[in-house]
């Protein structure tokens, strides 16, 4: 069974080439041991998010299959790698609006996966309830802070 | 529809409508408060889920343009660089607040007479002192005795952890010799009043759903309500309503089903803030007030002050605390007063934070292009998440007629009502002491050790603070309401929030806002038998 929601409004070309995108952005890393944002659950929370910005991310979408086709003679999942980071540096400047809006959706997405928190040396859950713990630290280190002395400005 | 009138109505369930709410309730008065927004609930506030960090930016965001509730209203501040900050809700923008809680200090209420700027406020620190005092205690608030930049007081509760982030900030402040010490902060550091202890969730600035930051729905309203106070949710006041004597008579609102209704009030209390505030007021209007109400002096919605912030953040090779605690965990007021060599007057607080969450840590990383597409990603992310310490220089903002909240002409909320329009800008003096701040900032972060420095100034999204929109003082021709918060115009009409600052200090502005509605709800049970003369 897909992960992506079958009420998903994005095509399955334009989940190729979202994948695409975002996996560029943040490909797979064997050092790390950790899926890139193209594997197929943190993609599937990607698109679900994207739901609530679609009408903007499909025309970006659409705009970048279309500067390949143009361009570069096919769609930009197809294309090299060198020659999609170029098209993503220009998009950078031309439709900054459209590429912020994908980082943000993706960073979200990409780091609340339980494999990506983990290999952070975190534990996979929310803050509430188990929060975290703090040191109290020196409070000694005050202590030049007090041997100044008042430092408030009278009014009177 | 027309309910049954009530002795007191107040107008917004946040810091300062909670405050007055429960100092009144002693009268025993019929008191009621309408508020736009609901109440909350902790068990779906967003640090119950992974994707806490990601609700920032939809329905805990703090800017209503992009949180978009219903029971929100939106803002057109497209033409100032610094963009509203609020929440509407029992509570208001104590829920999504983090916390900081500082006193104004004695030098912030004459401004005018020692730097020869803005206005000397009609109060003083000293008629204040007690009631920050209760304050502190009925919301709760952590810190430690001590701190040489303010005249003595008490601390309720046991500061927040210093924690590593704050040993590296102390040590460093040393080195330069320049003062610091724990922030006084809203959250409980033992279990208190009914609220359990703070266990460091770090998503303060969502709603903090352990219940130790004293947002007004855990502290105030309580005991509020046991004490008789109505609070009506869901009810978006559109005008307040004149009677023949040139008295308030009550507002019209819409309640949850849009419909209109009439509430009458003897006394009518506004407690929606720097913009909610005049907002209202200026859609108030009559043959006696076709400008506004109480809007004589034609000083309703100007004034305008937030507080500018400058960010500075350094990037360290040791580990940080990063996401674990409440963010903010001591204050520096080293430049808080003005130094005659300095080209700027007044001054600011440096806010030191423990460091970046995990998403923050990415999306501020990527969009800077300090982490890298492709590759070099992991790497350099990995280089920065809990490596990041920062500060936000929060800079005194003067007071400037220029910098207005009025209706908008065209934008309007979901009932109809037309919403504020913001007009604001950055003065010289801001901009002198926001790059000020963003030096001395580096600065002490590299004597803390940072190889790299990043600075945001101003804070675009960061207006969080709004005040100065229906000033106090003596005179009516240049203040809307008297010395003890009541309408010079109307005389049954009263304003507590932050649009009665007279300057705004720089310190963040909740404990002064809710400590002058417990000094102004004070003053009026003290004049109840004269208190219309």
């Amino acid at each position: 069974m897909s992960a992506i929601a079958s009420d998903n409004p994005f095509t399955d070309g334009e989940a190729e080439t979202l994948s695409a995108l975002v996996g560029m952005m943040i490909p797979a890393s064997e050092k790390y041991a950790i899926p890139g944002a193209d594997d197929v659950l943190i993609l599937a929370d990607i698109l679900g998010t994207a739901r609530a910005h679609a009408e903007a991310v499909k025309a970006g979408l659409a705009a970048l299959d279309a500067h390949g086709q143009d361009i570069h003679g096919g769609a930009f999942p197809t294309l090299d790698l060198d020659v999609r980071m170029a098209i993503v540096d220009e998009f950078k400047q031309s439709s900054a609006p459209f590429i912020r809006a994908v980082t943000s959706i993706t960073v979200q997405c990409y780091y609340r996966d339980a494999r990506v928190m983990e290999s952070l040396g975190m534990e996979a859950r929310p803050p509430f309830p188990k929060g975290y713990e703090l040191e109290q630290g020196e409070w000694s280190l005050l202590d030049p802070v007090r041997d100044r002395g008042k430092m408030w400005r009278d009014a009177t | 529809m027309v309910n049954d009138p009530v002795d007191v109505l107040i107008i917004g369930a946040g810091a300062s409508g909670a405050a007055m709410a429960w100092s009144l309730a002693d009268t025993r008065m019929h008191i009621l408060c309408l508020e736009q927004g609901d109440w909350m609930n902790p068990a779906e506030y967003p640090s119950t889920g992974t994707d806490w960090e990601a609700r920032s930016f939809t329905d805990f965001s703090i800017s209503p343009n992009r949180r978009k509730r219903d029971t929100d209203y939106p803002i057109n501040d497209d033409n100032s660089p610094i963009a509203v900050a609020n929440f509407n809700g029992v509570g208001g923008g104590t829920i999504l607040y983090a916390g900081h809680f500082p006193r104004f200090h004695p030098s912030d209420f004459r401004i005018k007479s020692l730097d020869g700027v803005g206005d000397d406020w009609p109060l003083d620190y000293e008629a204040l002192e007690g009631f920050y005092a209760e304050n502190e205690r009925m919301m709760g608030v952590s810190g430690l005795a001590g701190d040489t930049a303010y005249p003595a007081k008490q601390s309720v509760m046991p500061p927040l952890p210093m924690g590593h982030s704050g040993e590296v900030f102390g040590k460093a402040f040393n080195e330069k010799g320049w003062h610091w010490w724990p922030s006084d902060t809203a959250i409980a550091t033992t279990d208190y009043d009914g609220r359990a202890r703070c266990i460091n969730l770090g998503a303060c600035g969502s709603g903090c759903a352990q219940g130790a930051k004293a947002s007004t729905d855990v502290t105030y309203w309580p005991h509020a309500i046991r004490a008789g106070v109505e609070v009506r949710t869901r009810c978006r006041v559109r005008e307040i309503t004149l009677n023949d004597a040139g008295m308030a008579s009550g507002v019209i609102y819409y309640d949850e089903n849009g419909d209109e209704q009439f509430q009458g009030a003897e006394v009518v209390v506004m407690a929606c803030n720097g913009v909610g505030t005049p907002r209202i007021l200026l859609n108030s209007t009559s043959t006696a007030f076709p400008d506004g109400l109480a809007n004589s002096s034609g000083l309703v919605g100007k004034n305008l002050m937030f507080h500018p912030y400058a960010n500075i953040q350094g990037v360290f090779d040791d580990e940080m605390d990063g996401y674990k605690g409440p963010p903010l965990c001591l204050w520096s007021q080293e430049f808080y007063e003005t130094g005659h060599d300095r080209d700027f007057v007044r001054g600011f607080t440096m806010e030191m934070h423990r460091g970046n969450r995990v998403v923050g840590t990415a999306l501020g990383g990527v969009m800077s292009g300090r982490i890298p597409w492709g590759e070099g990603h992991h790497d350099a992310y990995r280089s920065m998440f809990n490596h990041v310490l920062g500060m936000s220089c929060i800079c005194e903002d003067l007071p400037e007629e220029h910098n207005t909240v009025t209706l908008d002409p065209e934008l309007k909320d979901g009932d109809g009502i037309p919403a504020p329009r913001i007009d604001y800008t950055l003065s010289e003096n801001s901009r002198r002491m926001l790059a000020f701040g963003a030096e001395r900032g580096s600065e002490v972060l590299r004597a803390a050790g940072a190889k790299e420095i990043m600075v945001e100034s101003p804070i675009a999204g960061g207006g969080w603070h709004l005040m100065g929109t229906a000033r106090m003082g003596t005179v009516p021709s240049r203040s809307v309401v008297n010395e003890w918060g009541r309408s010079h115009d109307v005389r049954n009409l009263f304003i507590i929030d932050g649009s009665i600052f007279v300057t705004s200090a720089g310190v963040n502005p909740t404990h002064t806002i809710q400590t002058l509605a417990l000094y102004i709800a004070d003053q009026m049970k003290k004049r109840l038998a004269n208190l219309f003369d």
